[in-house]
């Protein structure tokens, strides 16, 4: 047991060593950054604010590590937050309750999902086009809800999962942590993982094998959609209002930049969904570091992008070899070195 | 006639090995001048690696290259092209965007000011094709042609640039017997020109129809070379299945059906359209019933159907007075059903999961999601198949696909005796895998036999076929051509059934 927990340890490494030297780094430019303080019980400052604006893309990411370790991508998380944005304004607004508004949202977005997962499993559309019809469609669909304006509402209970607390802490951090480990603990203490991972790695292999690939590629897809909902309730929440505009717009980027950061594969199989967590902590840490430093915004994204390229480059296999053989041949050169000098020593002794 | 030529092409004890695999082991192979020489096998022979070293695609581990007379090394196709030897593949290797000129002159278009002379270029090309009876629009583009024209084509530029030697890799394989015609009156001209001439194909009458040389080859080594004329169908069959007829009389006739029980599993009329015709079969408890038949007679297309990978549309499948339920692999599997496919790389290994897994996968399969195996199960199983089927791994969470080929079948085999199934089907089970764990995977059968399982084994090694099968099918053409049993178990006798009907045919 204790070498399947270290096992974990050390594939979570690289990004908890990027989160950390990206705190590190920020704190040098803030002292106060590492400042926790609590004020009617509950906890504010700079690392609460990273938790709490993460959490968006982190809900997305949950979603998009399943969905790519099938082999696939989902493009339109974003679009399906605006989309569940939407529904979720225009339930409340209609007078619904909160429990029929927030049933009603998540259906919405699973059955995006669903749509998304039939087109891929059944109709056999590649995955980054099957879900780009919804990236475009959904921003269409949400404003057809909305009608094209910004629609606000005042419930304060829909308006708590946006701004309000929870064991002291901001109610999104709580929802995005329940949801990560729920999920985490689904994948892995049920068959699920090890039958999503053979079926990325060599679906026909897993067919074969008995495994119902086509449901579990629709369930992926399905979890993605719920993620999506999730992440739109609490972003229209936070803002009082449902904008189809702008919503979720390019989360779902940095969606698949937190799962890529957490070393998730492209190309489908091995995943870990606490890896895409730490990943997308790592881009709100950036974003909140460039926010703080008081640079031009308009050199935020090149920034970000600098330092995320920077991540990538430090994990790729191939920059591993190249390190190795860097470390290898600086040895090889200190060795020769030191045998240089040990000659000199005996040179001088022969004096 | 041909047999004073002088050899354009010796290639002596070429070597090729892959990782875990011996691809080509001492073969070797001559090409006269003014002949066309057929080189056969089965799928894994070693047919396309060897072209492939011919023409420097592949590096050769060992051997030499004579060509002309002079030992040659080609390091890449350009290379091995600009030395004379010219290779036309199955999928046509042009570029469908470009003019029938422009894909025939590419690379060295005829220039004026620097510019491409387009009007030089198209005569030309209308020169060059019209030695070949072609008369086309040279500037329309070739994807708006035929794939026989295509292959014409594609001839034309190889003979062009080369003109030594021509190596066609399965070039009738989508012709219509027409096209067929137009590309052997081609091929004829071009040998009374004096090329040399490698033809590589399954079909047998084609072979008969054009080669005046045969080569076959099996599992990576050389069967032998004979000239066309006097080499029966019958011996040419035995070669490419089985050992010589000359050894068939002290065959190992089949095992005695003896201890095999009840008829357990009753298929009738069962079939696809376009895939397998409908056929009947019955397998005992505790039997092998072996599948032989050439390439592309429906052997893989049966074992699929059985398995339900592909959906039968015909007949029913019966076990004990019960209908079964074959629908998918899934339903297969909930009826005690097993199958170790043919490709083991694409449809058997889930290549970066442990060995651990990749045993687990299609009991857990069966058990759903819901239920997982425990660790401790998983490695009580790993373990236990490591030790059952001697697999040689460092370690029970090493990716499968960092094993050797033998050793990755004996993983797929472990799967499945995981599920503890009552039917095994196997296809191809020993192709590409050492002669250790060939050894072992033979006694495998032989001993899950005894234990009571009823197994179907697909092998195009006849040998053994009749080791281990009490029975044999024999396809030929998508269908079942005959049944062997008992005393009629032999590898002559299963060469004689494919003979057989190929002579009815052809």
């Amino acid at each position: 047991m204790s070498r399947f927990l270290s096992l974990h340890v050390l594939r979570l490494l690289p990004q908890v060593a990027a989160l950390a030297v990206i705190l590190l780094m920020i704190s040098f430019a803030f002292p106060d950054f590492f400042r926790l303080e609590i004020q009617n019980g509950r906890l504010y400052g700079s690392l609460v604010d990273i938790l709490n604006r993460g959490a968006p893309v982190a809900l997305l990411a949950i979603g998009m590590t399943v969905v790519i370790a099938t082999k696939g991508i989902d493009l339109s998380v974003g679009a399906v937050m605006a989309i569940c944005g939407a529904v979720a304004a225009a339930c409340i607004t209609s007078g619904h309750s909160l429990a029929v508004t927030l049933l009603v949202t998540l259906g919405a977005g699973v059955l995006c999902g669903l749509w998304n997962g039939v087109l891929v499993a059944v109709l056999d559309i590649q995955p980054i086009i099957a879900t780009l019809v919804l990236m475009v469609a959904g921003r269409g669909i949400a404003q057809l809800i909305t009608e094209g304006a910004i629609l606000t509402f005042n419930d304060p209970g829909l308006i708590f999962i946006g701004s309000g607390s929870l064991f002291g802490l901001p109610m999104p951090v709580v929802i995005w942590l329940a949801f990560g480990i729920v999920v985490a603990l689904l994948v892995r203490r049920t068959a699920l993982g090890m039958l999503i991972e053979a079926l990325g790695i060599n679906r026909r292999a897993s067919t074969l094998s008995g495994v119902s690939t086509g449901v579990l590629l629709i369930a992926a897809y399905m979890l993605s959609g719920l993620c999506a909902a999730v992440a739109g309730i609490i972003a229209a929440a936070d803002i009082r209002g449902a904008d189809a505009n702008n919503a979720g717009l390019w989360l779902e980027l940095d969606a698949i930049l937190a799962v890529v950061i957490g070393g998730t594969s492209l190309l489908g199989g091995r995943f870990s969904i606490a890896a895409s967590l730490i990943g997308a902590m790592i881009i709100q840490a950036i974003n909140t570091g460039i926010l703080l430093s008081g640079f031009p915004p308009e050199f935020n994204l090149i920034i970000k992008a600098a330092i995320i390229v920077l991540i990538l480059v430090i994990q790729s296999p191939r920059a591993r070899t190249v390190f190795a053989w860097l470390s290898r041949s600086r040895g090889a050169a200190d060795g020769a070195g030191q045998d240089r000098a040990d000659r000199a020593g005996t040179g001088q002794e022969a004096k | 006639m041909q047999s004073d030529n002088p050899l354009v092409l010796a290639a002596t004890g070429i070597d090729k090995s892959f990782p875990g695999a011996k691809a080509l082991d001492q073969v070797d192979f001559s090409l006269r001048r003014g002949e066309v020489h057929a080189l056969l096998g089965e799928n894994g022979a070693g047919k396309s690696t060897l072209v492939k070293c011919l023409t420097g695609a592949y590096r050769r581990n060992a051997g030499r290259i004579v060509l002309d007379g002079v030992e040659v090394d080609p390091r890449d196709t350009l290379e091995a092209q600009n030395l004379g030897i010219g290779t036309v593949y199955q999928e046509v290797n042009l570029l469908p965007n470009l003019t029938v000129a422009e894909n025939l002159f590419l690379g060295r278009q005829p220039r004026r000011f620097g510019l491409v002379d387009t009007r030089e270029m198209n005569r030309r090309a209308r020169v060059l094709l019209a030695q070949y009876d072609l008369d086309i629009d040279v500037a329309a583009g070739l994807s708006g042609y035929s794939v026989a024209v295509q292959q014409v084509v594609a001839i034309a530029r190889a003979v062009d640039l080369s003109g030594k030697v021509l190596i066609l890799d399965e070039p009738t394989a989508s012709l219509d017997a027409h096209e067929v015609a137009m590309l052997f009156r081609i091929v004829r001209r071009l040998r009374d020109r004096g090329l040399g001439i490698v033809f590589i194909t399954h079909f047998l009458e084609q072979v008969y129809e054009i080669a005046d040389r045969i080569t076959v080859l099996r599992n990576g080594r050389l069967v032998g070379t004979q000239e066309a004329a006097g080499l029966s169908r019958r011996d040419l069959i035995a070669m490419m299945l089985g050992r010589e007829l000359a050894d068939a009389a002290d065959d190992a006739h089949g095992r005695a059906a003896a201890g095999a029980g009840e008829v357990r599993f009753r298929f009738r009329n069962y079939g696809r359209s376009g895939r397998i015709r409908p056929f009947d079969l019955d397998v005992r408890a505790g039997e092998v019933v072996g599948v032989a038949g050439l390439l592309g007679s429906g052997r893989t297309e049966t074992a699929e159907i059985l398995f339900g990978a592909e959906r039968a549309d015909s007949g029913t499948a019966e076990a004990g007075g019960r209908r079964l339920d074959l629908s998918s692999p899934r339903a297969a599997i909930r009826e005690k059903f097993g199958f170790c496919p043919e490709d083991r790389k694409v449809d058997g290994i889930v290549g970066d999961l442990s060995v651990r897994e990749n045993i687990a996968l299609a009991l857990q399969a069966r058990r759903g999601w819901a239920r997982p195996l425990g660790r401790a199960e998983q490695d009580r199983l790993a373990d236990h198949y490591i030790k059952a089927l001697d697999i040689r791994t460092t370690d029970r969470e090493k990716p499968i696909r960092l094993l050797s080929g033998g050793n990755q079948q004996k993983v797929i085999l472990a799967r499945w005796l995981a599920t503890n199934p009552d039917f095994l089907i196997l296809d191809e089970p020993t192709r590409g895998i050492d002669v250790g764990a060939h050894a072992e995977i033979i006694r495998l059968i032989e001993s899950l036999c005894e234990n009571g399982m009823s197994l179907i084994v697909i092998s195009s090694e006849l040998e053994e076929l009749v080791a281990y099968s009490s029975r044999v099918i024999v396809l030929r053409d998508r269908a079942h051509v005959a049944e062997l049993s008992g005393e009629r178990v032999t590898t002559a006798a299963i060469v004689e059934a494919i003979a057989a009907t190929e002579r009815a045919q052809a």
